[in-house]
């Protein structure tokens, strides 16, 4: 058994238990922390298979931003979760039987690509470059318009996001920094020329 | 020797291949953590300077040892833990901060060949391991079952967040110009005979400062130390913790802070490169590194990136929390847009040359 195979199999556990605990956990906060723990495991998995960028991708964005946002909300919820967690028997026939269906389906899947296609040498060892570059050759040289279409749809899909949640609120004071780094002393401070008080009075 | 003792160690097979991983490892981390001992004596020093004061000046001479002083009075008191606390989260929130910023220095050249893992996609990965340090942060505060402690992760967490965006747009800048994500390589994208003109701090000079204040707000250092405002939220996420485990948490601060200012060094000011190179050519022992670069470089460049987070933090006054979310979004992100056009365009049209 080499050292890359025992890596492989600790990190694939870990990101089976973890992926476990996510939906068996009680608390809320604990379970989006497994699912930050089973990211981070499938990304070790994927380095082992020398897919560099997509592993550091995955870093990056899941665990990085997402998942932080994510527990972000989930730490301001104040949900009572034992209502949430109702029904977790009645229903688990349900769910027991979805799993199993997609688990098939995932298999099936999985099973008649690898029997129609023989395992090919990894394309980027073949094109004699390095993982990130054979994929930035292949995005953007290759698939440019199907990406470049990708990234427009997901820019409306942006804009459309941020217009639905933007609503202008009556009442509040906003600040313009434009106008507040303009001001000018005149703006602010009127200096009054005024005839002293008290005529003829010196101090002493 | 050194030499020797490799292949001494090599000749035990796998084990003395991870015994020797760990001795690297250890003569980066060691130094590290002695650096940032030393770092806070100076900041200190620095801003009593500013401040017209002495600075710590009774231990030691010239107050060196205040540091170690302080180490040990933190490791010396007793770690106390809200009743109410999350206990598992509360002890390895700390932990969870400290391991990203120590790891992400395994991926730092200082020379030529000198880095412990001179990984492909290094900027990405160095790009991912900082992020990852803002869990400890947020962890610390939801663990604390506090109200402050919650709060200030919450500020912590939405500015990290923030400023990410802007600073790896910064870096896509670096990654257009250098054609690389190695960080070696990048650096010797920046060789050259024109002297510090060569730089990427020259073509790049905004995402310079772009990059260096996101990286202050990263680190929740003044004046974007929102995380612990002490004038409102006491001392934010950390304010339940005492003793060594504050003490980790101090370490990971600054083991950041010192992460960040040798990572703009790599970067925007050519790494190990020396600002005369090309100038001049003779060969002096001992002194060539000078005109012809060398790892004193990296630690000279990084020692005045460091001394800017000082004099921030004596310069400054802390940023109101809407004006930081307006800084990282309103103004550095569309700043950083409009470079990487610019960068686009002096990469496609040739108006910078790369390497020597």
């Amino acid at each position: 058994m080499t050292f890359e195979l025992i890596c492989f199999y600790v990190f694939a556990s870990v990101a089976a238990l973890a992926a476990l605990t996510v939906i068996s956990v009680k608390n809320p906060v604990v379970a989006a922390l497994s699912l930050v723990l089973t990211f981070f495991s499938m990304a070790c998995v994927w380095l082992l298979a020398q897919a560099e960028f997509l592993a550091v991708a995955l870093v990056l964005v899941y665990v990085g931003a997402v998942m932080v946002l994510f527990l972000f909300v989930v730490m301001m919820l104040d949900v009572d979760f034992s209502v949430v967690r109702e029904g977790f028997v009645r229903f688990l026939p349900v769910g027991v039987l979805v799993a199993a269906v997609m688990l098939a389906e995932m298999l099936m899947m999985i099973g008649v690509r690898s029997l129609e296609t023989p395992v090919t040498e990894d394309p980027a060892v073949l094109a004699g470059m390095s993982n990130m570059e054979w994929l930035g050759q292949t995005l953007f040289r290759d698939f440019l318009l199907p990406f470049e279409i990708a990234a427009l749809i997901l820019t409306v899909g942006l804009i459309a996001a941020v217009t639905l949640t933007l609503r202008k609120r009556t009442g509040t004071k906003v600040q313009r920094p434009g106008l507040q780094v303009m001001v000018k002393r005149e703006d602010r401070l009127r200096v009054i020329k005024m005839d002293a008080v008290g005529k003829g009075e010196v101090g002493p | 020797m050194i030499d020797a003792m490799r292949d001494a160690m090599l000749a035990w097979g796998d084990t003395g291949l991870v015994g020797w991983t760990v001795l690297k490892i250890l003569v980066i981390a060691v130094p590290v953590i002695i650096a940032v001992a030393m770092f806070v004596w100076w900041e200190r020093k620095v801003i009593g300077w500013m401040h017209v004061r002495m600075g710590p000046n009774q231990i030691g001479p010239w107050g060196l040892l205040q540091a170690f002083a302080d180490v040990f009075k933190l490791l010396f008191k007793e770690v106390t833990r809200p009743s109410a606390a999350n206990k598992t989260l509360f002890y390895l929130a700390p932990l969870i901060a400290l391991v990203p910023s120590f790891a992400a220095w395994s991926l730092l050249p200082f020379d030529w060949g000198l880095t412990l893992a001179n990984v492909n996609v290094g900027l990405l990965l160095l790009l991912a391991l900082t992020s990852l340090g803002v869990y400890g942060i947020i962890l610390a505060g939801w663990s604390s079952n506090s109200r402050y402690a919650m709060l200030g992760a919450m500020r912590a967490a939405a500015q990290t967040v923030s400023y990410e965006i802007a600073m790896g747009f910064t870096l896509v800048c670096v990654m257009i110009l250098s054609g690389s994500l190695n960080l070696t390589e990048i650096v010797m994208a920046q060789a050259g005979n024109k002297g510090f003109f060569d730089w990427f701090g020259f073509p790049l000079a905004p995402m310079l400062v772009i990059y260096f204040v996101s990286g202050v707000a990263e680190t929740n250092r003044a004046p974007f130390d929102m995380a612990e405002g002490e004038s409102e939220i006491v001392a934010g996420f950390h304010v339940e913790y005492s003793g060594s485990a504050f003490a980790l948490f101090f370490l990971a601060e600054y083991a950041n802070m010192l992460l960040i200012a040798f990572v703009a060094t790599v970067l925007f000011a050519g790494g190990w490169l020396s600002p005369l190179q090309g100038w001049i050519t003779a060969d002096v022992p001992w002194f060539d590194w000078i005109w012809k670069g060398g790892w004193q470089w990296t630690f000279i460049k990084a020692f005045g990136f460091s001394f800017l987070y000082l004099w921030f933090r004596a310069t400054f006054p802390r940023y109101r929390y809407d004006q930081i979310m307006r800084l990282g979004w309103k103004v550095f992100i569309p700043i950083c847009l409009v470079w990487i056009v610019v960068s686009a365009c002096l990469k496609y049209f040739n108006l910078v040359t790369m390497g020597a």
